[in-house]
Parts: C-alpha cells; structure tokens; sequence
C-alpha cells in the first residue's frame, strides 16, 4: 500500500497579517518600511518605562473587516493579553495581543482544489503587535525596532485541511480576500502575509489526529506547500520505520526543500498569558458593525460570480483574473477602458494569455508590470476590429511590456495593421497556387481543408499582416477560379 | 525656614509682600537638601530648578504679584518621586538596572505641574520599583524619617513624606500601588491622598503593578494637596486608563469647619486586634473631632477585607512581573558587556536582571509562578473574582455613608532595620491601604495625632469613585478644624 492510501494529513494555518495602518498599533510611528535601521522608533515601540499604549482604532476596524469577510462572529467586547516571553526583539518583555475574547471567531473560508469545494474553519483572529528584527554583523546581534507594534492580525484556521494543495487554496484565498479588503498591502517579500503550518499525520479513517509539528514563518505560497509536503513525507516515514512524531516548532530551508527541528514542546515557551492592565476592552457596537459591514468591498468570491454571469467567462478564467486584487483592478479597469462590455472576453484572452505568461516568468505583479489596462482595451478593440491579427496582437503586448509605449505606436512602428486591400496580395496568392498545383486540384475535388494549407502559405510570404477571414475569401476565391 | 512656611499661601503671600522670590526661595531650599541627612533625594536638578526659578522670578516682576490664574502652581518647589519620568534627568526607580537611566520624555502629571509653576528641585527616594512599605529597599541606601532619624518614613514614597516632613520642598509627587502614599505620610505626619484610579495619568510612571498605582500628592495639607490634584488631573489621551472626564475644580477653600449631617463609616474590620491602642486612641478622637464639627458615624461592614492582603499580593506580583520584564539592558539601562550575541543571551540577562534588589526578585518571582500555566486559574483569576468582592463591599458601605474612616496601618513609624528581615510582617503594615488600591478609591492621610514617643499618627479617609473633591475637602475642614 503506498502512503497516500496508508495515511491521511492534517493541516491547520495561522497566518500573520500585516496590516496596512499608517501607524503602529499602540503608537504615532511609522508602519512604513524603512532603509534607516530604528528610523521608526518612539519610547512607546521602543518600552521606554513608564510609556504606556493607546489602541489605534483603525486597527480594530480592520481586523472586524477581516472578520466579516469571513463570515466571523464579531465580539462586541474583546480584551488585549500579555505573551510574557524574553527575546531581545520584543521591548517590554511581552507581546501585547489577544487570548480569551478575540476580536472574531468562528468563520470559514470556501476553498476549491480541482473541481471539489470545501469549507475549511477560521476559529480566531486577533490583533497582535509585530515584533522587531534581529540583525547579526561583525559578531554582534542587534535589535532594529522599525517593524515593533506593527499591527498584524492572526487568523487560526481549524485543522481542516488534507493536503498541501488544499492548504496552498486556502492562504491564495486568504491573501485575496485581505487584499480585496485594503487590509493588507501584500507583499510577501516584505512579511506582509507569513504562515505557521501545524501538520500532523493519522491512518486514514482514523478520528484521532496524530501528534503535530508546527513549520514557523514561511513567507511563500509555494514554500508553504512545499514544506508541508515535505514534513508529510516525513512523518510518514518515521511512522512506518517504527519511530513517534516528537511535538515541536520546526523550520522550512528552501534552498534545501527540508524542515529541521528548531524547539520542542519541553523548551517551549510558558507565555503567561493574562489580560493587560494598561488597555480597557475593545466595545464594538452593532451600529459599528453594521457600518463596516456596508463598507466592505467585492470580494474575490462574488467578483468571479460576477464575471461569469455578467461578461459570459469561464469559471476558470474569472478564477484567474480574481486571484490577486491587482489583477480584478486591472481588468475591471480595462473593461471600463473599452467601453463595451462584449470586449470583455477578447481582454481575458489577452490577460489569461499573453500577459499572465510574462507576468510568470518575471515573477512580477500586474502592477509592476509597464503594460497598462489602455493597453489590454486597446489591442482588444483592435482584434475585435480587425485591425490587427491575434498574432499581432501577442507581438505588440510583447512590445509594450518591454517599452510601455502606446499601442498605436506599437502597431505603427511594428507594421502590425491587416492588410484589408487585398489586391496587392494577389500576385502572391496566383504564385502560391501555381506552386502547389496537386493540393489546388484537390481542393477543387471538394477537399475544403486545403483552404486553410493555402491562407497558411500566403500569410506566411506576407508576413501575417493579411486579415485571415478575408483572405480566405479571396484564396478560395482564387482555387475556384474566380 | 520650618515645614509650615512651606505651606503654599505662605509661600504666595510672601511672593506678593516681595518678601521672598523663587529664585530666593528654590536657592534655600537646594541649598538645605545638600545639608540633609536625610537621604531623601537622589537626583537634585539644581541648575534646571534655579533655571526654572529665575524664569518665575521674571513673571513675578512684570505681573507684579503672583499670577495664579495663569500658573495655579507658581513657584512651588517640589520634589518628584523617583519613579516618574523627566525627560533629560536622571530617572532610576531607586534601582541598579536604571542607575544610568535618563528618560528621552517627562511624565504627563510632572509635565501639568512645571506648566502651572512648579519649580522641580529633583527626584526623590523610593523602596525599589515602589515594592516596599518602609523606604529601605532603595538600592542607594535608605530614606529616613524626617523627624525620628533612626526610623523608617514609611515606603514606598519614603523620599516624598521625608521631603516635605523635613521642608525640604513645599509638596511633592508620589505613587500609591498598595499605600505607598498614605503610608509614608502617616509616618512621617504629613498629608498624602490616593486619587481615584484613573484620574491621574499614568504615563510616565513607571508602572509596578498598572490596575492598582496611581500618582497623588504629599503636602502640608489637604488644601494643598488639592490644588496640587487640580493641575494633573484630567484625561491624558496617552493613557487609555485615564478617566474621560473633567478634572476635579475648585477644591480649595471649601472647607467651612461644618461637617453638618455627614454620614462617617466606620468599619469594624479596621480597628481589628493587631491595631495599637495609640493609633486606635488616635484615629478615635479623631471620629469624635468629626462628630464635635456635625458629621453623624454609621457602622459599616466590609467583610472581604481579611482577604485584601492575599489578593494584592497575587495581583500585584502577577502584573509586576510581566511589567519588570522591560529591564533587560537591551535598549536603555545598565549593560551587560559579557555578551555580544544571541547566544549568549541568558548569559546577559543573568548578569543583567542580578541588578534588582531581593524584594524586586522576590516579586517577579512570586508574580511568574502565579502566572504560570497551570497555575493562573487558581492564583490570578481567583485573587480578580476576590478583588471583585471586596470592591462590592466599598459599593454597599458607601449605600450607609459617604466616607469612611479609619487608620492607615496598625502602628507607627519603626525602627531602620527592625523588620527588614520580616517579609510577611511588613506586607501586614498595609493591611488598611491595599483594599482601597484593589476597589480604586480615592483615599488620603490626614495627621491626627502622635503616639507617647512623638512619632505621627495619620487618619485615613476613603471616598466612593471619583469624590475626590468631596474627600479632599472635607479633610481641609476637619484639618482646619483641628486645634494644631
């Protein structure tokens, strides 16, 4: 029996939020990163004593977006906690974040691997501060505080998940649903989103969950799944050469695709949590709730809905273009350009083609990127014209990628307009059908298919710029003797 | 210069006959604290106070005579317990781990303070991060009291109540986590009141345990005490405790020496048997002093107070604890050089944490085992349901009266040394105070008397939340009332 069908694993998420405040959490500073190490640094972030924190509101009004978007109960009241523990990274000692009474819980998020859906559990998110950095140079370690108290939120899924595709579905839905929000900036380089992954494995069938490790900070959706896949195999393979799975905090090497172990269960931390003294509950009224609820966005769910019913795409493709914010802007965008909806599908094709390609292969956003949506609408309306072919098209975005110049400048730099007069081509058609004189009979013995063999050859010795439809008409125009 | 020319009309009458300026009378005072034996001061800010002086002086030229209005304090040179913060002066907490320390900001209510006129002369004596009742848990050596040198003042504010006691300064600033105001000023025969939780800000004093301290002041008296309280109180947008509302006014001069149709509690539970019969003689005729000026006494009961010592000193330890967990000598404070990197980092938080004193120690370790998983449902959460109780019974007995009297520690000020040794004993002396800190009541201490060897004796006055104002001025009318 091979292990897929032996064991069954079980995955749960915590995934840290950056969120896009400002400010920090309990103070005026700066969230923005900065080059300057400890540029964004106050007594407050930095625990001066006697310094004291004050919640930045807009916090709260986030992590009740995150929430709803969720499908969470909201707690109209929740308290903030100390996390005791001594890391030089941490200013007073103690992390301020949420235990009893977060400010949400028990939501779920609507996954799709393959053709099946599933809903996986979010049991909690809470606010929480961030932690400073460690820096080791010349033998010293040193502390930069630029990212102390930045607020994040983490959001504990239930331990639902089965695979490393399920899990790599839920953190893409995630990351979409908090971008769609504007609660996130999103950038993974820069730790706007990271994820602790808790994988156990059991028998299949088996109710009772195995013992789990726990993967700390993976900041890729690929190296998430990758790790997890890993550690899966792992566990299997201690299991059945004898061997128990020992609880502990484990670390991901990409370079090396392995995990290794960081701490045990034993040399855990005991955080002593307790409600901070220093801050009052957070009281949310239903007015509150009902006003962020209002405000909420289309999410990455509904948009693809929309898509479908209303521009006629294709599930997969409306899966596409909502998988990142950036993207659903800019093809709504485009869209908008184009001033007529029924161009929707000729921009999709392009997107979902072309650009999703190099956008791939630089490992680059859409936003990064020097094609613009005027671009996209631009060669879409020029398709649905004729004016250009589909292959010119590819040319000019290939172009525009490069240069960000205009489309018009592209086509006309390029020579990429269809020749519609088509009577300067037919010199060229009279000596493609007097060198191919079997297939010409052929064709006129009723065999259609050659039709395209013959706008093939001419399109070619013309250099693609022939509109393909009307050329056919004239070639089979030709063939027949016309 | 004696302690009662320190009161604040004499200080301002003299101002106004042009019989003294603060220049004047900030040099004499600055001048005194280095003659004192006293050990109450542990930084003196002398070029920033003549500074300060010397910019009133000017003021007082032009305006001719003290310009109250403008600056509600002006002039009074005080003296600010050690764990607030000033921004550039040396702040330490009476601790090696910050015997270097110098804050980067100043403390909301000091900040009040020099903005309505007050001269700083310098930071004061304290027990160690205020975890002490009797002032010899200071790592620089112990306070003493300001009449009785071989005696202790009382803690933790030891270095205030001597300050004043001894007219080193006209008032000065305390903070009060389980009595350290009413304490000292007990011992030391002074006036000293704990505002209600939340009325003055906390931002800036370096937390001890942060749902029970509270900054107050210690004065020549009651009246002073208020205009004191006026200036700082009032919401700090820094502090998320702070009470959102108006700051207590006009508690000068209100007492008119008629207590008419006051209704005094006075609990069993404070005049116990571990009471001496001097302050119970004391505190006693004290009552009939209130009842001579028409106040009507009403027995209360509040029933939970046997358990106030046990719950003050999980709470306290617990929160302590965590909020100690700041000293590690990373970002400000004493430095290790044993270790430059991370892994030596328990090496440098040995070295480091070895700073703080016994009781210090003693605490945190106390407050991280009550915290310990396991452990905090039966320690911490317990003492917060009790704590719970014993705010109920403020909440009843304030349904029978509108204060409550009583004494503020079972005797008077001791011996250096005597109970030092004694752990347990000396967290009994604060069996009267701490309830007050767990329910959040304003409270103070007014002298009332001395025992057979001349030492202080103080009443205490408890208030229900936020009668601050009515608190303060009826101890001015009972003080005014009392043949000095």
């Amino acid at each position: 029996m091979n292990a897929a069908q032996e064991f069954e694993a079980v995955i749960g998420l915590e995934v840290h939020v950056q969120l896009a405040t400002d400010s920090k959490l309990f103070c005026g500073c700066s969230t923005k990163p900065s080059d300057s190490v400890n540029r964004n640094v106050c007594p407050i972030c930095a625990g001066h004593p006697g310094t004291l924190p004050v919640l930045n509101e807009k916090v709260a009004e986030y992590a009740v977006r995150a929430g709803l978007a969720t499908g969470c109960t909201i707690n109209p009241k929740s308290q903030f906690a100390r996390k005791n523990y001594f890391y030089p990274d941490l200013p007073k000692g103690y992390q301020i974040s949420q235990f009893e009474n977060p400010i949400c819980e028990n939501g779920f998020l609507e996954i799709e691997t393959g053709s099946e859906k599933k809903k996986v559990a979010i049991q909690r998110i809470h606010i929480e501060e961030d932690a400073g950095k460690s820096v080791h140079a010349d033998g010293y370690s040193m502390v930069n505080l630029n990212r102390a108290a930045v607020p994040l939120v983490e959001i504990v899924s239930g331990p639902d998940m089965r695979s490393s595709a399920e899990a790599g579905a839920y953190l893409r839905g995630l990351y979409a649903i908090v971008t769609y929000l504007g609660i996130c900036e999103g950038n993974l380089q820069q730790g706007n989103f990271r994820c602790d992954a808790n994988v156990s494995v059991m028998p299949k069938g088996s109710s009772k969950f195995g013992t789990r490790t726990e993967i700390k900070n993976v900041n890729s959706f690929r190296f998430v799944e990758k790790a997890i896949d890993y550690e899966i195999a792992r566990q299997i393979q201690v299991i059945r050469s004898g061997g128990k799975i020992i609880q502990e905090t484990r670390l991901y090497d990409s370079d090396k695709n392995i995990t290794s172990s960081m701490r045990s269960k034993e040399e855990s931390h005991d955080y002593r949590y307790f409600p901070d003294p220093d801050l009052m509950r957070i009281q949310l009224s239903e007015a509150f709730i009902q006003k962020v609820k209002a405000s909420l966005p289309e999410l990455p769910e509904q948009k693809r809905g929309r898509y479908v019913s209303q521009y006629g795409l294709t599930p997969y493709d409306a899966g596409v273009l909502t998988q990142t914010k950036s993207m659903a802007q800019f093809f709504d965008h485009a869209v908008e350009l184009a001033k007529d909806s029924s161009l929707a599908k000729g921009i999709t094709n392009i997107i979902t083609g072309t650009l999703a390609r190099l956008l791939n292969d630089s490992e680059l956003d859409v936003s990064q990127s020097k094609v613009t949506p005027k671009h996209v609408a631009d060669l879409a309306q020029l398709i649905q014209g004729q004016v250009i072919s589909s292959t010119g098209a590819k040319a000019a975005l290939n172009q525009a990628w490069k240069t960000g110049e205009s489309v018009e400048s592209i086509v006309d730099s390029l020579g990429l307009k269809q020749v519609s007069d088509l009577s300067s081509l037919e010199p060229a058609i009279d000596q493609i059908i007097a060198a191919n004189p079997k297939q010409a009979e052929e064709f006129r013995a009723g065999k259609d298919k050659l039709l395209g063999f013959f706008v093939g050859q001419v399109m070619k010795a013309t250099g693609g710029k022939a509109n393909p439809a009307m050329l056919g008409e004239l070639v089979k125009k030709k063939l027949s003797g016309g | 210069m004696d302690a009662s020319s320190l009161q604040f009309n004499e200080i301002w009458s003299n101002y106004d006959q042009k019989k003294s300026k603060p220049s004047e009378l900030a040099r004499a005072l600055l001048s005194k604290i280095k003659a004192s034996q006293h050990g109450a001061f542990l930084t003196v800010c002398e070029d920033r106070a003549m500074e300060q002086a010397k910019r009133l002086d000017q003021i007082l030229e032009k305006e001719g005579k003290v310009p109250r209005e403008k600056f509600p304090l002006f002039g009074i040179p005080m003296g600010i317990k050690d764990a607030l913060t000033i921004e550039g002066v040396r702040t330490t907490c009476a601790s090696k781990i910050l015997e270097n320390y110098v804050p980067p900001y100043t403390a909301t209510s000091v900040k009040r303070l020099e903005d309505a006129g007050v001269i700083t002369l310098g930071k004061l004596n304290m027990d160690e991060f205020a975890m002490g009742g009797s002032n010899e848990n200071s790592a620089f050596g112990p306070v003493k009291h300001p009449t009785h040198l071989d005696r202790v003042p009382g803690g933790s504010s030891g270095g205030s109540a001597t300050a004043v006691g001894a007219g080193l300064c006209a008032a000065a600033l305390g903070s009060d986590t389980g009595g350290s105001i009413r304490l000292p000023a007990h011992f030391s025969g002074i006036t000293g009141m704990k505002p209600t939780y939340g009325t003055v800000s906390r931002f800036g004093l370096v937390a001890f345990a942060s749902s029970l301290d509270q900054v107050g002041p210690m004065a020549h008296s009651a009246e002073d005490c208020a205009r004191i309280l006026e200036v700082m109180a009032g919401h700090d947008p820094l502090d998320s405790t702070s009470l959102n509302q108006k700051a207590p006014k006009n508690l000068c001069g209100t007492g008119s020496g008629s207590l008419k149709g006051l209704r005094i509690g006075i609990p069993k539970q404070y005049f116990s048997k571990g009471i001496s019969s001097e302050v119970s003689q004391s505190v006693q005729a004290a009552i009939q002093k209130f009842e001579s000026l028409g106040a009507v006494q009403v027995p209360v009961d509040l029933p939970h107070t046997e358990y106030a010592v046990a719950v003050y000193y999980v709470v306290a330890v617990c929160e302590a604890s965590s909020n100690l967990a700041r000293f590690d000598g990373i970002r400000y404070g004493v430095r290790s050089d044993r270790a430059r990197e991370l892994s030596d980092l328990d090496a440098y938080y040995r070295e480091v944490r070895s700073l703080f004193g016994a009781e210090v120690k003693r605490r945190i370790i106390l407050g991280t085992f009550a915290l310990s998983s396991g452990y905090y449902d039966a320690y911490y959460k317990r003492a917060c349901q009790v704590r719970r109780l014993i705010r109920d019974d403020f909440t009843n007995a304030f349904q029978e009266c509108d204060l409550i009297l009583g004494p503020v520690s079972p005797g008077t000020a001791f011996k250096l040394g005597e109970k030092i040794s004694d752990p347990l004993t000396m967290y009994l002396n604060d069996i009267l105070t701490i309830p007050v800190n767990l329910a959040g009541l304003p409270a103070l201490s007014v002298p009332c008397g001395k025992d057979s060897q001349g030492l202080p004796i103080g009443l205490q006055m408890i208030a229900a939340p936020f009668q601050d104002e009515r608190l303060l001025a009826t101890a001015d009318a009972f003080q005014k009332g009392m043949p000095s």
